[in-house]
């Protein structure tokens, strides 16, 4: 028996060079690498991978054209259900998704799927997708441009509703604009995707806060018959300890829309300015943590260190994410807490004070939690914080309407298969509903609520 | 959309001016505020919406030229437009009838104070109005003070106009001559605000503070706002502007103020370098 080909590698940038700059670290698969990796697909009849996949992509079937070279078919195939797919081959962990069903993957490694798609997605489609003769015309709002949004608006669009997004920053895009960095995700990539959607029909209303600007209502004065309110998780955890309101110590959402939203790092000639540490702490083990890690690096800092308080098995950030952050040469200071921040003489952030862990039970997450340990407590030198322990659903909606249920958390209570809320009409989906999760999983529930949406209206 | 309609200098480096956005104001209450971008490459700042009037589809904006934002809208005309307006944004100030409130406002503040007057006025409060700067020349709208304020108190520093003195002394005056308010409401730089909130507390004087620290985004996502009130953080741009003002920690607030002041003079002084 001959021994089975590998899963590819993607080529990427050197970590040296590529910590210079905020250009795209990997690059891409060449047409050869693409058709090797996509010939190890078993090509399942029951599309194990597919089920994995929160927007419903049929993996074979693309992978199948992209091996007969039949690739705008296949880019037209992804398409047709995923909106994003620039996006999702770079951002999604496809780990946890369509590759962790993959057969392959049982005794040896699953058909790189992420990176196929992501090969797929330079291509143009065979021919854009015509809008479905279901119904024409009505108004849908769509709160928010972020991955559940963009979704939900794509797919009502082919629908054929005339679709507004409602954004309340100056650009489209959400967390993938102010919170991913542009070498994670470049913003042409973002402003490609949104493009297309805007050929569709959509309509991008920037400036406009609903639940300020505009309410629910004025909108349903407007025309609107139906909304889908994907407004995020746009509020900021801390971890309330003494000194965190220190200047210096930024919650990961400012310090990243700074860079990214803002330009900080052009500063001055951007207008907006952002520390430049030289010893940064970030606090959290996620991609926002990693994110941010990789963002104070490029900016200059000469010490990165995330401070996460279990160990690496425990981190909730991609594999590939971490390796990246350690290969560009962040420091990490696993089973580790900070107690507090301690100011320098002009009230800046200079020294955190942590204390070790060690783990203990398993928690209600199933993994094993952190217990500090007495008198271990020890100090780190630091010019900048970035706090990144999570986000709660943005308050702003909720608050000002009302007749919206929420959850314990701040969160939206909607049904899980239609997105349906509370009020009739009003349908939501994403970190708004569910807190905050990946951008794949924001999409999928962007998809559902546009079926919801469109069931709402054929009643 | 926000066309400057108008652009009228109020002294040497505060300036009024009137925008298009017919949505923001046929929402506007007072206290609320915008968060505005000039251009691509601008910051977002946020700036107390001083008046509105519906009908026109216009809002008003008091701006102090202190920063490279403010600066540059001091410098603009009527005629040019603002890339990015947001808002109407932060819960209205909390107007009820208290009975008799002092408004005290100092700087740019006087501006910011105006709609909240006007409207504590309209839901049937005695206002009595302190109103305070360096010097004379300094003071701006206080004629529209004077017809919003069942009485207006004018003090200068230098005393070039009104009594001499500090907006603070004038307060602790009037207290002192038992015209103990129901509330006193405070808007201007945080040094006024700090003593006003000292100077009412040993009274139990109900205070309410007008907040305004650095922000991003307006919306509650970042958390650059926070402020710390009593035991707990709020974030001035949804929990605020307004709070208790016995409650604020002003030290830490002046700090969080002051966070890109090295950075900000560093890049005038290059500016200036290249001119």
């Amino acid at each position: 028996m001959t021994a089975k080909p590998e899963r590819v590698r993607m080529p990427e940038r050197p970590p040296a060079e590529r910590i210079r700059d905020f250009e795209e670290v990997p690059l891409g698969l060449t047409p050869e690498l693409a058709r090797r990796e996509a010939a190890r697909c078993l090509q399942c009849p029951t599309a194990p991978c597919s089920a994995g996949c929160p927007v419903e992509i049929d993996i074979p079937g693309f992978i199948r054209l992209l091996r007969e070279k039949r690739e705008e078919e296949a880019i037209a195939l992804i398409r047709r259900t995923n909106s994003l797919p620039a996006v999702c081959g770079r951002v999604c962990p496809q780990e946890d998704q369509c590759e962790r069903h993959c057969v392959l993957g049982i005794k040896g490694e699953p058909v790189a799927i992420g990176a196929l798609e992501r090969y797929l997605s330079k291509r143009e489609p065979e021919s854009s997708p015509q809008p479905e003769p279901v119904r024409r015309g009505e108004p849908v709002a769509v709160v928010g441009s972020g991955p559940a949004g963009l979704t939900a608006a794509a797919d009502l669009a082919r629908m054929g509703f005339a679709v507004t997004v409602f954004e309340a920053l100056h650009a489209p895009g959400g967390v993938m604009a102010y919170g991913i960095p542009a070498f994670r995700l470049p913003r042409s990539i973002l402003e490609g995707e949104v493009a297309r959607l805007a050929e569709m029909g959509v309509r991008f209303e920037y400036d406009t806060v609903i639940g300020a600007t505009f309410s629910l209502d004025d909108l349903r004065d407007r025309g609107y018959r139906a909304f889908f309110i994907g407004s995020g998780a746009g509020l900021p955890r801390f971890m309330g300890i003494p000194g965190e309101n220190l200047v210096g110590v930024y919650s990961a959402n400012e310090y990243l829309t700074r860079v990214n939203l803002m330009g900080a790092r052009h500063f001055p000639d951007w207008a907006t300015p952002v520390s430049r540490g030289r010893r940064v702490i970030v606090v959290g083990g996620g991609n926002v943590a990693m994110d941010s890690a990789r963002t104070a690096l490029r900016l200059g800092a000469e010490e990165v260190t995330v401070v996460y308080r279990r160990s690496r098995r425990e981190m909730p950030a991609r594999h590939e994410e971490i390796v990246h952050a350690e290969q560009e040469g962040v420091v990490f200071h696993l089973l580790a807490l900070p107690l507090s921040y301690r100011p320098d003489a002009d009230g800046r952030v200079a020294v955190a004070q942590c204390q070790r862990m060690e783990l203990g039970e398993p928690d209600a997450s199933g993994r094993r939690s952190p217990v500090p340990i007495p008198g271990s407590e020890f100090e780190v030198a630091c010019d900048t914080v970035i706090v990144a322990v999570g986000n709660s659903p943005n308050p702003l909606i909720p608050s000002r309407e009302p007749g919206l249920e929420t959850g314990r958390r701040g969160n939206l209570e909607v049904d899980p298969e239609t997105g349906a809320t509370s009020l009739p009409g009003v349908f939501a989906g994403g970190d708004i509903a569910t807190g905050a999760a990946t951008v794949i999983e924001a999409m999928g529930a962007g998809k559902r609520a546009a079926r919801g949406i469109a069931a709402y209206l054929a009643d | 959309m926000n066309k400057i309609v108008s652009h009228e200098r109020l002294n040497r480096d505060v300036v009024r001016m009137e925008l298009e956005n017919p949505p923001i104001a046929a929402k506007r209450r007072a206290g609320q505020f915008v968060v505005i971008r000039i251009d691509e490459t601008g910051e977002r700042i946020p700036l107390t919406l001083v008046d509105s009037d519906p009908g026109r589809g216009t809002i008003t904006l008091v701006v102090q030229a202190v920063g490279a934002t403010t600066r540059q809208l001091f410098q603009m005309s009527a005629g040019d437009s603002l890339l990015d307006v947001a808002g109407p944004l932060g819960h209205p100030a909390p107007i009820e009838n208290y009975g008799t409130v002092i408004a005290v406002a100092g700087g740019v503040g006087a501006a910011e104070a105006l709609p909240v007057i006007r409207a504590l006025r309209e839901a049937g409060n005695t206002v009595i109005t302190i109103v305070g700067a360096r010097s004379g020349e300094l003071l701006i709208l206080t004629e529209e003070l004077r017809g919003a304020s069942d009485e207006l108190h004018i003090c200068t520093d230098d005393g070039s106009l009104g009594k001499p003195g500090q907006v603070t002394s004038l307060l602790n005056w009037m207290i002192n001559d038992g015209r103990i308010p129901d509330l006193v409401y405070a808007i201007g730089p945080v040094p006024m605000m700090r003593a006003v909130a000292e100077q009412t507390r040993p009274y139990g004087i109900r205070t309410l503070v007008s907040l305004n620290p650095l922000m991003v985004d307006g919306t509650g996502m970042c958390g650059c706002c926070r402020v710390t009130v009593g035991d707990q953080v709020r974030f001035a741009c949804v929990d605020g502007p307004d709070f208790d003002a016995h409650q604020v920690d002003f030290d830490e607030l002046v700090s969080r103020q002051r966070a890109y002041l090295t950075q900000e003079a560093e890049a005038r002084k290059r500016a200036g370098d290249a001119r």
